[in-house]
């Protein structure tokens, strides 16, 4: 029990790590810019129309402090870090007045939907199809599979997902290429909403998956590759175990442990690409959000976006790293 | 070296589909140097040309031949992934190898710190850091912050070989003859890794190319100068899909996917090779199961 406590101890310390290097990067690259910052984006945004005197002090004031330009070096880096422990980013400029926050708090539940489920299906489709194809090294049908995994793995998200919007949005208009949900359908909890719900986030889902499936496939075929010439496997086979018990109970679980930590691994990776999906297909998540705030000069809304990607990332990470003695006894034992 | 290279032209079907992919990729950037137009310059051939024997590629509405300017985008796309590639190396070879040979709180320290840059969602960065630059982001900008960030998951790796290597009967030898940490590690182990790190050379090139793609096509970069990202990028801006210009961006996704496979089927054939059971496999020499 004691080891596990310290395996929980050293995971939250490693979350931290992350949260604490993530936004000294973005401090130190907001500080790295040779221009002032605060004034360009004011004015872009007051070339757009008269705002009041008192609006563009607000907003100067805020942008400011989250530029980190107020006070003396140690106030400067003190208030940055409690703008973002309390979450307060002011109020974004091309939504003004709405707060930051709010937009992201908005489109956060689609990002998440999104990432979650294509992470999951991608994870327990491309480690099974793997195991089969480590352990039955000859199938021709899990060859073929292997062969269109190496394609498509190596290919930017970005790339897929555009070559999926000109195949289905161009050359078979099936399904829709943009947005969350349909135009005309009211958002709420009925079976209409979630089914073009549903509909619209199948591109992007798939783009994720078409790119993932891969790299859970070939690892996990050579993981069982090596398991499979492992004296317990053999001697399972000389007893005469049924050869689906053999795959499910010895050879895949054992196989799964760094796959587990791979998940926990690749996760800031797949992150980028569910946010550059996102764009592709105008889905309203957070990446769309994040682009669009670049386009429109939106510097809270951009800090916002990265600090919540670093947090969210590194919690989810944590949660992995927390289930993860289920599948590992070897944590809580020894 | 030459003849590793000789074996794995023989015995691995994917190193030789690799190598004639980045090698057609390479030629066409190599074809810049001869050609008769400059990369800047718009307006030189007529618009929105098909196909045809004068422009193979056709021409876009930016009035550029879409061949010759390919040729231009590839071979800054590849320079690119080069430079920050051969950059982010030296890190993950210096920061790998201290780790694994020292261990220790040394190790603990660096690996924590290296754990936090895989985990770390990079293309929020990137887009900040563009944010913040904008009209400043040059291309030796992009290629240094990525260098800067992207050598994470190599370390962890070439960490793991030192580990394995500091138990090495040699490596004993090394250090009772009096050899120096800087000494055993340079001399006597980065030989060993360096395998390794042409295999991660490949993966590296096709992350910072895949990100530069990316951030180009939203215009996140310089997009005056030629790189594949931004072919796309200008042929986005002309909507050349609705418009029918279609080989505007086939051409170049076509040309950007090759590379991605062979640099891909690059790296797994020589991991493969590196690894004596799979390749004893290949040349059916062993292995049962």
């Amino acid at each position: 029990m004691r080891s596990y406590a310290k395996y929980l101890a050293q995971r939250l310390a490693q979350c931290l790590l992350v949260v604490f290097i993530g936004i000294n990067l973005t401090y130190a690259i907001t500080h790295a810019t040779p221009i002032d910052p605060v004034e360009q984006s004011i004015a872009a945004v007051t070339a757009f129309g008269n705002t009041s005197p008192e609006a563009i002090g607000m907003m100067r004031q805020s942008l400011r402090e989250l530029y980190g330009l107020t006070g003396g070096p140690l106030e400067q880096y003190v208030n940055f870090w409690r703008r973002i422990a309390i979450a307060d980013f002011g109020p974004s400029l091309s939504a003004f007045p709405t707060p930051v926050s709010t937009l992201i708090a908005r489109a956060l539940p689609w990002t998440i939907g999104l990432l979650v489920t294509a992470t999951l299906i991608t994870w327990t489709l491309g480690n099974l199809l793997g195991g089969l194809a480590g352990y039955y090294q000859d199938k021709r049908s899990l060859k073929i599979f292997a062969v269109i995994a190496i394609g498509l793995h190596p290919v930017p998200y970005y790339i897929v997902a555009f070559v999926l919007l000109v195949m289905f949005g161009y050359l078979w208009p099936l399904l829709p290429i943009a947005g969350g949900y349909g135009m005309n359908i009211e958002q709420g909890f009925n079976a209409t909403f979630a089914l073009s719900v549903l509909k619209h986030s199948i591109l992007p889902a798939l783009s994720l998956m078409l790119i993932g499936l891969g790299g859970w496939f070939l690892g996990m075929r050579s993981l069982v590759s090596n398991v499979v010439s492992e004296d317990y496997v053999v001697y399972a086979e000389l007893a005469g175990v049924d050869g689906r018990r053999i795959l499910g109970s010895y050879v895949m679980r054992n196989a799964l442990v760094p796959q587990v930590t791979g998940l926990a691994m690749s996760l800031g990776a797949v992150f980028n690409g569910a946010i550059i999906t996102e764009q592709v297909f105008g889905y309203p998540g957070i990446g769309s959000l994040l682009v669009s705030a670049v386009y429109a000069g939106d510097y809270g809304l951009v800090l916002g976006v990265t600090t919540i990607s670093i947090i969210g990332v590194s919690a989810a990470v944590l949660i992995i790293d927390l289930v993860y003695p289920l599948l590992d006894p070897r944590v809580r034992v020894a | 070296m030459l003849t590793t290279l000789r074996d794995l032209l023989r015995y691995n079907a994917g190193f030789r589909i690799g190598a004639i992919l980045v090698g057609l990729v390479a030629t066409m950037a190599g074809l810049s140097f001869v050609s008769p137009y400059s990369p800047i310059d718009t307006f030189v051939v007529a618009p929105d040309m098909p196909p045809s024997p004068a422009h193979p590629f056709g021409t876009t509405s930016r009035g550029q031949d879409v061949f010759w300017h390919l040729t231009f985008a590839i071979r800054n796309t590849l320079a690119f992934g080069i430079i920050v590639a051969l950059l982010s190396r030296v890190l993950s070879l210096m920061i790998g190898l201290v780790a694994g040979y020292k261990g220790g709180w040394v190790d603990r320290v660096l690996m924590s710190i290296n754990d936090t840059f895989i985990v770390i969602p990079l293309f929020p960065i990137l887009v900040l850091f563009y944010f913040v630059m904008r009209d400043r982001m040059s291309w030796t900008a992009l290629a240094l912050i990525m260098a800067l960030l992207g050598w994470a998951y190599d370390a962890r790796l070439i960490r793991s070989l030192a580990m394995s290597l500091k138990t090495r009967e040699f490596t004993h030898t090394a250090v009772f003859s009096g050899m120096s940490t800087r000494e055993i590690v340079v001399r006597e182990h980065l030989p060993y890794v360096m395998p390794i790190v042409f295999s991660t050379t490949m993966n590296n090139m096709n992350w910072s190319i895949g990100l530069e793609v990316t951030l180009s096509v939203l215009g996140f970069t310089d997009i005056n100068s030629p790189t594949i990202g931004g072919m796309i990028y200008w042929a986005n801006q002309h909507t050349a899909m609705v418009a029918g210009v279609w080989w505007w961006i086939a051409f170049p996704v076509i040309l950007i996917i090759m590379l991605f496979i062979g640099l891909f089927l690059l790296a797994v054939s020589m991991n493969e090779h590196i690894d004596p059971r799979s390749r004893l496999q290949r040349m059916g020499a062993g292995g049962g199961a």
